[in-house]
């Protein structure tokens, strides 16, 4: 255990050896530890990321479907109402044909009274006529009494 | 009795002799036999088996590391990558931790720290006789397997650290804030010579603490294991005394052993983090 030259030589192999070590051991391995440092970290950040923008899209199509939800029954709600105003339309539609329906029978009816009114008037005076003929035995003159004819017709 | 004596020293002391290579007292140069040859041989001497251990484990770290930071890539990372990140990352985060400058050299600088002592301490923890007795049957004197129980090993690094310190406590403060935190503290410029002598003692004892510190645990540590096992080297025959004796050594070894891979572990992280503060410190500026 003496002192010697193995003295200078340790001091030498340990000063070759640190320089070794700092360029070729430590850098390329230090800038492999960064850069997976830098890799996981933005991995994470992409995760992050893509969670952030599914939660987003999720809300959205919650928000698309209540929208369509509530479009939805507007259509409906129209689509009802608009179907009770064409019952309502086709009611009164229905109502006044009838009513016109109604109106003309019954003035046809009216015309066809009046008709036979007449004719049965026209009847009546002729058998009035022919009564009055054979009571009175003899002919009259439908000239000559026309107008007493006519104030008997008018009366029956 | 003597005799045994003997050979416990001498194998204590061949254990704690490192493989020296040197000029030899006829003037060759060569392998130092003996525990004074290798004395003699001053300054100029290269302890091989600290060199050589220091080398091949460093490689090992390097080639691993370097292994792994070539296929560094950053999708999913497994096994051997993966142990890698992990040790930097502890490594990144301790330099984070004490160290509040910004310096890109700091963290490689830790970490081969960590790992070069960790890996010549870690040597500790093989069986101790089977390096030396390998290598003395291929005709090598002696061997230490050890490199941190070499304090050549823990001052080459500490002093190392503490030429760092120095050129970034010149370069951060400059050369008069440097020596203006050399001499015009605690006391006030005054009591200069005082303040020289602390600031002088507090500079220096830096790299001897971080060198003595481990060499001395280490060294401590071996010693241990050198002493365990000579409980077996006193195996004499099937005798109650002896089964015991063997028995104890086993189960001694095997406590030390795993108490060890805690010394180990600590001391290389001591050494890193200690290096981390001291440098550190060298950034700061005190006013």
């Amino acid at each position: 255990m003496n002192i010697n030259a193995t003295l200078l030589a340790q001091t030498i192999m340990f000063a070759l050896f640190v320089w070794f070590c700092m360029k070729f051991v430590w850098t390329p391995i230090m800038a492999a530890l960064e850069q997976r440092k830098k890799l996981i970290a933005d991995g994470l950040a992409d995760a992050d990321r893509a969670k952030h923008d599914l939660e987003l899209a999720s809300k959205r199509s919650a928000e698309i479907l209540r929208e369509a939800k509530e479009k939805a029954g507007e259509i409906i709600s129209n689509s009802e109402k608009r179907a009770g105003e064409i019952v309502e339309e086709a009611k009164v539609q229905a109502k006044a044909e009838g009513d016109r329906i109604v109106a003309g029978a019954k003035a046809e009816i009216d015309q066809e009274v009046f008709r036979a009114k007449e004719q049965l008037r026209t009847q009546v005076s002729a058998i009035a006529l022919a009564g009055a003929a054979k009571i009175l035995g003899r002919e009259i003159d439908a000239k000559a009494h026309n107008d007493l004819l006519d104030k008997l017709v008018a009366e029956i | 009795m003597s005799s045994e004596a003997h050979t416990s020293a001498e194998y204590i002391r061949h254990h704690l002799q490192n493989l020296t290579y040197g000029q030899l007292p006829d003037g060759t140069w060569g392998v130092a036999h003996s525990v004074e040859e290798a004395k003699a041989m001053g300054f100029w001497a290269l302890n091989l088996d600290t060199f050589i251990m220091s080398l091949l484990l460093g490689a090992v770290f390097m080639w691993m590391f370097r292994g792994a930071a070539k296929r560094a890539e950053i999708g999913i990372p497994s096994g051997l990558q993966n142990f890698c990140e992990w040790a930097i990352e502890f490594i990144d985060t301790s330099v984070r931790g004490s160290f509040s400058g910004r310096n890109a050299m700091i963290g490689p600088l830790a970490l081969t720290i960590f790992f070069w002592v960790f890996a010549m301490n870690l040597m500790d923890l093989l069986p101790i006789d089977y390096i030396p007795l390998l290598m003395s049957a291929l005709g090598v004197p002696y061997f230490k397997v050890v490199p941190s129980t070499d304090p050549n090993a823990t001052f080459g690094m500490a002093i190392g650290v503490f030429v760092l310190v120095l050129y970034y406590s010149i370069k951060i403060k400059g050369v008069g804030g440097f020596l203006g935190e050399l001499t015009l503290q605690p006391f006030g410029k005054f009591g200069m010579p005082v303040n020289l002598l602390l600031e002088g003692v507090n500079l220096i004892a830096k790299p001897i603490s971080l060198a003595l510190r481990l060499f001395g645990n280490m060294y401590a540590g071996e010693m241990i294991f050198i002493l365990i096992a000579l409980m077996g080297g006193a195996w004499a025959g099937f005798s109650l005394g002896g089964v015991t004796l063997y028995g104890s050594q086993i189960l001694l070894s095997l406590g030390w052993a795993i108490f060890h891979i805690l010394i180990v572990t600590l001391q290389a992280f001591i050494f890193m983090t200690l290096t981390i503060v001291y440098l550190d410190m060298a950034h700061q500026e005190h006013h």
